[in-house]
């Protein structure tokens, strides 16, 4: 089978940012998460909350002339300073996320169960696992993206009916950007919205075990 | 007789910490927000057994120079980074209380980690929220709270489930320790303090948490010179204030 084309982090981060609506608060986490920054839609301004304690940082800094230890997000990375941004402690922090006040957070996933369980702390096999902020963002955020991979190295899939690692929170997540499709989860299962060209509903339902629910509007993924 | 919790060395701040001690540790994982100079302190003084209470039982002299390497490309980090992973990576940790408990990638393995799959110390995986609020709750005199986070998950197993407007919550406990090593960017001698940036982080959470808060600053300032309004861990919270060398901040 020739491989098809799947799309890249940054394209996949493109693909996210899309869903950030103006004046929406977005938190965004390690990995592919953190590349959404610099790819909001133009005349959108967006807000984004680190765990770490701020509001407002601004894209990666891009040389370590300008980077500020005291000024990173929460994947370490250096961030630039924004005029309106703010800093806060760790409880306070949480305070806005389990509190419901964050619009919309991204996630990096492992599993997501046709229900919208989502498992993406623990190492496997290990016995331990990073926890982090992922289980508050989870359940805390109104709205959650899961962006990951279709498969795992080996090519199995990683929506599946019920998740086998251990879960960060049950029924969470809102939507699942991956490298092939966009998915929405909704009461009456798994709704495929988008798809990225060149591959059929059949060649994704082939590598997603839960039933797909075609939407009727579905389209190519566009950016 | 005036008021004054300023000490005046590293050592002498922490000398009274104990084998056994419970310690918070103010960081969130990078070299801005960790009290560097009290964590090599304690790793001088050789504390045994210690429990520490920490976003992370710390990447240690293992990870960070990985780290380092991982990001230098954008920020370079200074020559004095430490974490709680030294007191690790010395054998002074028996138990961590922790939200990471290893490196920073699964393929960044950190001493906590083999020493945990050796069987040499103990874990306590606390969401970070969870693991913040029941400092906070430490340190406001509330005994236990309930919370949505980790509802049914492995973090449920062994606690109190009640179910609140629809929702299953769990019940956490308050944390509380002998000792929190917190750094701030500056001091007066009654110990108010302000940060810098993203550095606030555990660090304002724990101090108050703990019966004797060790603030560790880059400046120590008059009494009156702090902007009141400006102010964000009120003098209350901290018992003594030490100085960083400031030579040797300035060297890297």
């Amino acid at each position: 089978m020739v491989d098809k084309y799947r799309m890249d982090e940054q394209t996949m981060a493109l693909r996210v940012a899309r869903e950030f609506q103006d004046g929406m608060v977005v938190n965004l986490g390690v990995g592919i998460g953190t590349q959404c920054m610099n790819y909001v839609p133009e005349g959108r301004e967006v807000v984004f909350q680190s765990e770490n304690g701020a509001l407002g940082l601004g894209p990666i800094v891009s040389s370590p002339d300008e980077a500020d230890i005291n000024l990173l997000n929460a994947g370490g990375q250096p961030a630039s300073p924004m005029k309106g941004m703010c800093f806060f402690s760790h409880d306070e922090s949480f305070v806005m996320i389990r509190g419901r006040h964050i619009d919309m957070v991204v996630l990096g996933g492992m599993e997501v169960s046709e229900k919208g369980d989502l498992a993406n702390w623990a190492l496997p096999g290990r016995g331990l696992g990073n926890i982090g902020g992922s289980m508050d963002l989870a359940l805390g955020a109104k709205s959650v993206v899961v962006v990951m991979t279709h498969t795992t190295k080996s090519g199995k899939p990683k929506i599946l009916k019920k998740c086998s690692l251990p879960l960060t929170a049950p029924e969470c997540v809102d939507i699942i950007v991956t490298d092939i499709a966009f998915i929405r989860i909704t009461d009456k299962g798994l709704v495929l919205e988008e798809i990225v060209p060149g591959w059929t509903v059949e060649e994704v339902q082939a590598v997603t075990e839960p039933r797909l629910i075609v939407s009727p509007d579905l389209k190519e993924v566009t950016l | 007789m005036a008021i004054n919790k300023i000490v005046d060395s590293f050592e002498e701040a922490i000398a009274d910490i104990r084998d056994g001690a419970t310690i918070m540790i103010g960081y969130f994982g990078h070299a801005g927000d960790a009290p560097c100079w009290l964590i090599r302190a304690l790793a001088e003084k050789g504390t045994k057994n210690l429990t520490i209470i920490s976003n992370m039982p710390g990447w240690g002299r293992t990870l960070i120079p990985a780290f380092r390497e991982m990001v230098k490309g954008l920020i370079r980090n200074p020559s004095w980074w430490d974490d709680a992973g030294l007191l690790v990576e010395n054998g002074q940790v028996r138990k961590a209380v922790v939200s990471w408990a290893s490196g920073m990638s699964p393929a960044h393995v950190n001493d906590f980690e083999k020493r945990y799959q050796a069987g040499e110390v103990e874990l306590e995986m606390v969401p970070q929220g969870t693991l913040a609020e029941r400092i906070r709750a430490g340190k406001a005199g509330i005994p236990a709270f309930y919370v949505p986070t980790g509802a049914g998950t492995v973090v449920e197993e062994g606690k109190e489930v009640r179910v609140f407007n629809g929702r299953r919550h769990i019940l956490e406990h308050a944390l509380t320790a002998d000792f929190a090593l917190i750094h701030a960017h500056k001091a007066d001698r009654w110990g108010n303090l302000v940060y810098q940036g993203t550095s606030r982080t555990f660090n304002a959470t724990m101090a108050g948490a703990a019966k004797v808060t060790i603030a560790e600053v880059d400046e120590i300032v008059e009494l009156g010179e702090l902007d009141p309004e400006a102010v964000v861990t009120p003098n209350i919270y901290v018992d003594r204030v030490v100085a960083r060398p400031l030579e040797e901040l300035r060297k890297w």
